[in-house]
């Protein structure tokens, strides 16, 4: 599988906790967030840059997508952040409290110039944008679209809620257009879109139930506070046998038809077209299935 | 000499006769042909009809009995933490001046520190054992016995009692609830310690029986674990033990994220490998990933409508849970964990209680750890052959037990191993290793939170595995990665003396324990 093409969940890690970063990657999340914004006390923000700094250049995290997340544009940490992070080449930086595209605009002038002194492939650092402001809601898509580096837009639904001056509740009422504004502004600009948290660990119903609901709307994955959130975030996103079954089929088909030159075929009578391909190939990879290994 | 899996064993050890190598899981097993051994006589014990057996106390049983220097005295674990019969008994021994006495115990728990004093001033000269931990564990690791120990294993035990290896002149049975003729269980009453497994073998071999109860009832008592047609004497003392300790808190499954990923990724294998199915029979160690692994187990079986055939050994609440559930048949119990699994014992007629031999004696007809599908087993450390170490801590003390690792591993045709690659600074899984109690040829998995290891032996797991999604990892390349994050920690110094010799459960030697540097 290519590394960071599931978004199913994103681990945050506190980012100066050097044995949870040490085994952030174990716990079979798609992406692990190594955090240096709000896990991180205002008095331990150099050490955790130092700390995932050099973790990022001493630990092999394997096929896990590596993002970390920096502090926000405003605050006199960001330049720091991405100066100690960036050349150690993570495959994206989570940016929080984006507002405008001129924030993504300032931040993708600081990486790329990061980028040239480190000799790495300019546009190589991919940026996700952490929407957390009624302001931000409204911009999504200018977001969205403003960069070759933003990869996915993340709902943060502590702050924005704060924003808002509303309670997040259980249901998500209030933040129900935010989610579907944000998962439009990402569809449209063919980027992922990620849910926010689900900050009761112990409630695995909960989360398999507000899962369940972004699941629905469209969002690709959700980040997760503790692993243990982890399995039953991809329980939700594996599809039934039946599905896999049929998905084998059309993949298969697809194959067999490539071969032979043919553009559109059917199958029990049915035309299959290549949205209907691009869905079963979808439904294989979050089945964990290689579709390569099909004939 | 060495053994064959190369550890360095002495052509001699003091006071232990007739050093028989470790020569392969099956060596002494396939040697002996039937007939030409016989089991261990059992003593004829012929009481008078008028023969009172109830004691007021203690001294009054110690006035009764045979008692001399030198003499092997036995005792069970099942009260575990809890056990208020060894020490005082012990107590009760040196105060009579009794010297060089052979403690023969099923395991030694932290509850038996006490007992270091009495191990200095040489009245315990000798100890069987399957553990030993704390002070007392630094004790026989220091040298400070006079005789070397030996660790056995469960069925390890129940085969050196049977075949006359340890002969026992007096075993006290501490019981729940006991009569006035020594029938005996554990599976009620205020200290309630549920399966009295292993102490039915010394009820059966030893020269004399005591029944040590705080609860002595109408005859009969039922059910009767010891019989009374094996008990001499019975006393009445206030407390066996601390009922808390005895049966602890109900057994819950952990909440650890590592301890989950590892034993997620266990339950996957065993599912990918097609273990989980109708009627399969299931194992599994009382803390931490093993248990976990049970949960996923269980959530799978739900999922697919698929019930077990017998659940085996050490009996937690997680699996009486599974049987009430009906996910599983039936419940064969050597040792139970909780108050919750006394319960069941005594009132679940799914769950029995078995005896060691029954459990794992390797040598009679049968024992249920062979007939086992399925076991998942913790580890102290690991080397890359497989080998495990269950016995003895990263700084050459013994702290551990060998249980019934070795005799579940061998028996069961899926033994997996579950353990996190780094255990706080400490690498897990590495090169080589103070001390093997289970050989790497019994086990087939080895699942960290960094991958699945899987023995070379099983090339058929391999290519069942291999391309299932699962992470698989070498282990040698394994063993490498840790000792980059670790670093090679610094090993504890061992004098060449002998302090311990590490049975295998057919009784050949697989590893000896030397004595720690002060």
């Amino acid at each position: 599988m290519a590394k960071g093409k599931l978004k199913r969940t994103m681990l945050y890690i506190p980012g100066n906790n050097p044995a949870m970063v040490q085994n952030g990657a174990v716990y079979g999340a798609d992406s692990i967030l190594l955090d240096l914004e709000d896990a991180v006390a205002v008095n331990r923000k150099e050490d955790a840059r130092v700390l995932v700094r050099n973790m990022l250049d001493f630990i092999d995290f394997g096929d896990v997508e590596v993002t970390v997340r920096i502090n926000g544009m405003d605050t006199d940490y960001a330049i720091d952040d991405m100066e100690a992070i960036v050349p150690q080449k993570p495959d994206a930086v989570r940016i929080p409290k984006i507002n405008t595209e001129n924030d993504i605009k300032k931040a993708d002038e600081i990486i790329t110039r990061i980028e040239k002194e480190n000799g790495i492939k300019a546009g190589s650092t991919m940026i996700h944008a952490m929407i957390e402001t009624a302001v931000g809601v409204e911009n999504a898509f200018s977001i969205a679209t403003c960069s070759q580096r933003i990869t996915a837009l993340t709902i943060g639904a502590q702050d924005l809620t704060a924003d808002m001056q509303v309670v997040k509740t259980d249901t998500g009422e209030e933040i129900a257009y935010a989610r579907q504004r944000i998962v439009m502004a990402a569809k449209a600009a063919g980027i992922a879109a990620i849910d926010t948290v689900y900050a009761d660990v112990d409630d695995e119903e909960g989360l398999i139930k507000e899962t369940e609901m972004i699941k629905t709307i469209g969002f690709d994955g959700k980040a997760v506070i503790n692993p243990r959130q982890i399995k039953p975030v991809h329980d939700v996103y594996m599809p039934s046998d039946d599905a896999i079954e049929k998905a084998k089929i059309i993949v298969e088909a697809n194959i067999k038809a490539q071969k032979e030159g043919v553009g559109v075929f059917a199958i029990n009578g049915k035309m299959v077209d290549a949205p209907v391909v691009a869905r079963a190939e979808r439904v294989l990879e979050l089945a964990g299935v290689d579709a390569g290994g099909l004939k | 000499m060495k053994n064959s899996i190369g550890r360095e064993i002495p052509q001699s050890v003091d006071g232990i006769d007739n050093i028989v190598p470790y020569q392969g899981e099956w060596a002494i097993v396939n040697s002996i042909k039937s007939g030409s051994s016989f089991k261990a006589p059992q003593a004829l014990k012929v009481k008078p009809v008028d023969h009172v057996k109830v004691c007021d106390n203690l001294e009054e049983c110690l006035d009764k009995l045979e008692l001399h220097d030198g003499m092997t005295i036995s005792f069970h674990h099942h009260m575990r933490g809890g056990d208020g019969t060894i020490v005082p008994v012990i107590e009760s021994l040196a105060k009579r001046g009794l010297k060089d006495i052979t403690l023969a115990s099923s395991s030694l728990t932290g509850a038996h520190e006490p007992l270091v004093p009495y191990v200095e001033d040489g009245t315990i000269t000798r100890i069987f054992t399957s553990g030993c931990r704390g002070k007392l564990g630094k004790a026989v690791s220091a040298g400070k016995l006079k005789k070397v120990a030996v660790f056995h294993s469960h069925g390890g035990r129940a085969r050196a009692i049977e075949a006359g290896r340890i002969k026992i002149d007096v075993s006290f049975i501490s019981a729940a609830a006991a009569d006035e003729a020594g029938n005996a269980t554990g599976s009620w009453g205020k200290s309630a310690c549920g399966s009295l497994g292993y102490a039915m073998i010394d009820s059966e071999y030893s020269r004399q029986v005591v029944v040590v109860t705080d609860n002595l009832v109408e005859y009969p008592c039922l059910p009767s674990s010891i019989k009374q047609k094996d008990v001499d004497y019975v006393v009445k003392i206030d407390s066996i033990g601390d009922p808390e300790k005895i049966a602890g808190d109900t057994t819950r499954i952990t909440k650890n994220p590592m301890d989950l990923r590892i034993a997620d990724l266990a339950a996957e294998a065993m599912i990918k490998l097609g273990y989980v199915k109708n009627g399969f029979s299931f194992q599994c160690g009382a803390g931490g990933a093993s248990l976990a692994v049970a949960r996923f187990i269980c959530d799978y079986m739900r999922k697919k409508d698929i019930k077990g055939g017998f659940l085996l050994g050490g009996i937690t609440s997680v699996m009486t849970d599974m049987l009430e559930e009906g996910l599983f048949d039936l419940a064969f119990d050597v040792q139970s964990f909780d108050a919750a699994v006394s319960k069941s014992i005594y009132g679940n007629e799914k769950h029995i209680e078995i005896s060691a031999s029954q459990y794992a004696n390797p040598l009679n007809c049968d024992c249920m750890t062979h007939k086992l599908d399925t076991v998942v087993l913790a580890a102290l450390e690991i080397d890359t052959d497989f080998n495990v170490n269950v016995l003895v801590g990263s700084d050459g003390n013994i702290r551990g037990a060998s249980g019934g690792h070795s005799d579940t591993a061998a028996g069961a045709s899926l033994t997996v191993l579950v353990a996190p690659s780094i255990r706080g600074r400490l690498p897990i899984v590495k090169k080589n290793i103070h001390t093997v109690v289970t050989p790497g040829a019994s086990v087939d998995l080895l699942v960290t939170e960094k991958g699945i290891c899987i023995n070379p032996l099983r090339q058929d797991l391999k290519d069942k595995l291999e391309g299932s999604g699962l992470p698989i990892r070498d282990i040698n390349e394994l063993a490498e990665e840790v000792e980059r994050i670790c670093g090679k920690p610094e090993e504890p110094e061992f004098e060449d003396k002998v302090v311990a010799v590490v049975e295998y459960r057919d009784g050949s030697i697989i590893d000896v324990i030397r004595k720690v540097k002060s």
